[in-house]
């Protein structure tokens, strides 16, 4: 099955995941304050649901779903609400967020089960469940999982595929969650199979994680059909519709969603999350953050409580070192440059990376030379150079045209540009303006 | 040999001109020729400022009574009346209307968190973590706006402020449609009351940020005639239809000066280039 475990084009980065692969994932200490964005997850924000004085516990609701395409946000600590107000989100703007004062003499321990147990819940309950217990995609996007587990009925579904592949340099957080807690994973799988009604799954893990690959294989529950399979090391292995290509050796076609290619596809950490939820009672306030790069004075793979500021979290990892240049929220290929240190950790949050001076370049742009190699890159077989040229110009109708919107933003092309053109950047620009456009349109 | 050419040409040639002469004859669209003198006399900016696609819809338009002449900001007095009068309707009044910025953040003011780098333009930096400026609703300084003006009225400042030319400005918002953060609004140029600002904070929070926002104190709502300035998620508001009733009163108490009294350009400062 070599010839199905990879794509076509995509670029290799050098990984540095050498800093953190190795490390144990360990619990990091309680900041003395969190701050919970209402929007930290793909669809509508939730709707606040404390006010400034109250006292919250582990666990609690702060944000109440609103609607379907939402979920609940709770506090990761019991403390104080001493805030509601507009507060730094690490996506750039401001964000309306509860602020919590925690209380440094509170045990922080499980509560009575806020979750229902799994066993004997309709499809309906677990996906109700775990839409209270405010779980979303952990990849980044922060999609809400609950939707994905009931996908329409009209498209019926073959194959569960768990996204193991964390092909963005540096992170570990995927590769240490395999690693030490493959049995989470699998129970994570089996409730999202049952809840599905498939009976088949597929683990895709690139090939340099071979120790999670290994911890996974020993532990395949005997009654279900879930099988490991090793991808090639590339970027985007992880991009939903490269891995169903790895999978099942058919493409999605451009702008369908995967239920049509009769797949689902979820995150490991998310297939971890909730086996933790149900496993724990407790809803979704913490996650596997890796903290690296080498500006940061001691990498870390933890256990980070939702809503912690980076400050707090970098501060707890030794903090900066003199050359630290730049500090990324995500991987360094998809993630982005913060301008603040207040900003929390979301549920989202997969990475804080700090990229030393040496590592971040603003080296000239030059014109396009037409040597091609973003053609050999995209993953989607896009062509960026025509692409680039038609942003630079606004010209965002004909890029509509030229498939556009197939564009998941992976930034390849801008990595292989010999001429340091930032076209990732202009096509985010370029579907920001178009988004704009279609608002604005009669 | 070559007389065959000639004349087989020749007689291609004079037939499809009959037949054209002909088309023209029976197939002719009647045009109100005035449509084309009107088109003529207008700036052919074709900016839009109108409403209507471009000068000769306008035209149209115009011929057609169905808009005043004085809605086309672009075009001078004296061509608007030579509109009216070869219509021989009433030009209509024309209130001067300007864009204004509802930022005063220059880098002198407001702090910069973090240095951007990468694309120069407002649309890429604002993609980016907000642009690294302090406080995300303001003016990001890259000039999209100056870039989009068609009639070379906006200059940015020595502080990174886009700086409108009254004068020049023929309120045709390709301004309000370039700015990211949508800070340009379009206003008559005699409404002097103006709160330059949109941060959505409230209180001193923001201050840390830029000297001078809008902290939403309400100062400038108990001093103006009421009704005329509201408080609206963190940043005051004047409503527009009562602005006949504005006074220079409501801005003495601002403690950051975010509501100004403004005569004429928004900002004094000179441009980059005559400063330099």
């Amino acid at each position: 099955m070599w010839f199905t475990s990879g794509f076509a084009h995509g670029v290799h980065p050098p990984e540095s995941k050498e800093l953190t692969a190795q490390l144990p994932i360990r619990r990091m200490a309680y900041p003395k304050e969190i701050v919970l964005p209402l929007r930290q997850h793909a669809g509508k924000p939730a709707t606040l649901c404390v006010k400034v004085g109250d006292r919250v516990e582990r666990g609690d609701k702060v944000g109440e779903a609103d609607g379907y395409i939402s979920v609940p946000i709770h506090s990761s600590a019991a403390g104080k609400v001493v805030d509601v107000d507009w507060w730094p989100h690490p996506d750039g703007t401001m964000a309306m967020a509860v602020r919590i004062l925690v209380d440094p003499y509170a045990p922080q321990i499980p509560r009575p089960r806020m979750v229902p147990h799994w066993e004997g819940l309709s499809v309906d309950e677990v996906v109700q469940a775990v839409q209270d217990a405010g779980v979303v995609g952990l990849g980044g996007a922060g999609f809400p999982t609950h939707v994905k587990l009931a996908p329409p009925k009209d498209f019926p579904i073959h194959t569960l595929i768990i996204n193991g592949a964390e092909c963005e340099p540096y992170l570990t957080s995927d590769h240490r969650t395999m690693a030490e807690y493959p049995k989470r994973v699998h129970f994570g799988i089996r409730v999202m199979m049952q809840t599905l009604g498939v009976s088949k799954a597929v683990i895709g893990v690139e090939r340099n994680k071979p120790d999670a690959i290994e911890a996974l294989t020993r532990t395949i529950p005997t009654d279900l059909d879930i099988t490991i399979l090793p991808l090639t090391v590339k970027y985007p292995q992880g991009a939903e519709k490269m891995l169903i290509h790895a999978v099942t050796g058919h493409e999605v076609a451009s702008g369908k969603l995967p239920v049509s290619a009769g797949v689902v596809v979820q995150n490991v950490g998310s297939a971890a999350a909730i086996a933790e939820v149900f496993e724990t009672g407790l809803p979704l306030i913490e996650r596997i953050v890796t903290v690296t790069g080498h500006g940061l004075t001691r990498p870390a793979n933890l256990i980070v409580p939702v809503g912690t500021k980076l400050r707090d979290l970098l501060d707890q990892c030794g903090g900066l070192t003199a050359d630290a240049a730049q500090v990324i929220a995500g991987g360094p290929m998809m993630g982005l440059a913060q301008a603040n240190l207040d900003a929390p950790i979301t549920k989202g949050t997969t990475g804080i990376v700090v990229l030393a001076r040496q590592e971040t370049r603003t080296e000239r742009v030059y014109p396009c030379i037409h040597c091609g190699r973003c053609l050999d890159a995209c993953p989607v077989f896009l062509n960026p150079s025509l692409l680039g040229d038609l942003a630079r110009v606004g010209r965002y109708d004909e890029m509509t045209d030229a498939h556009l919107s197939d564009c998941m933003l992976c930034g390849s092309c801008s990595y292989v540009c010999p001429s340091n053109i930032p076209l990732s950047q202009l096509f985010q620009v370029s579907k920001a303006g178009l988004r704009r456009a279609q608002a604005s349109a009669p | 040999m070559v007389l065959d050419a000639i004349l087989i040409l020749g007689g291609v040639g004079l037939a499809f001109g009959i037949l054209i002469a002909l088309a023209n004859a029976n197939l002719t669209v009647w045009e109100d020729p005035r449509i084309g003198v009107v088109t003529s006399i207008l700036p052919g900016a074709n900016c839009g400022a109108c409403g209507l696609p471009g000068c000769r819809s306008f035209a149209e338009a115009a011929v057609a009574g169905t808009i005043q002449v004085s809605q086309c900001s672009v075009a001078t007095e004296a061509s608007r009346d030579q509109i009216a009068g070869y219509l021989g309707v009433d030009a209509g009044v024309a209130v001067k209307r300007v864009a204004r910025l509802l930022c005063a953040g220059g880098t002198d003011v407001a702090i910069q968190r973090a240095e951007y780098r990468g694309v120069a333009t407002c649309g890429a930096a604002a993609a980016v973590a907000g642009g690294g400026k302090g406080c995300t609703w303001g003016c990001l300084g890259l000039a999209d706006c100056e870039r989009s003006c068609d009639f070379g009225a906006i200059h940015m400042n020595a502080h990174g402020i886009p700086v409108v030319d009254p004068v020049a400005c023929t309120a045709c918002g390709d301004c309000v449609e370039a700015c990211p953060k949508t800070l340009f609004t379009i206003l008559p140029v005699d409404q002097p009351l103006l709160v330059q600002c949109k941060n959505l904070m409230v209180g001193d929070d923001i201050l840390s940020q830029c000297e001078v926002a809008c902290t939403a104190c309400g100062k400038c709502v108990q001093d103006a005639e009421p009704g005329l300035i509201s408080i609206a998620s963190g940043v005051a508001v004047v409503n527009q239809e009562l602005a006949a009733l504005a006074d220079a009163r409501a801005v003495a108490r601002c403690p950051t000066n975010a509501i100004v009294w403004l005569s004429g350009a928004q900002f004094t400062r000179a441009p980059v280039s005559e400063a330099a």
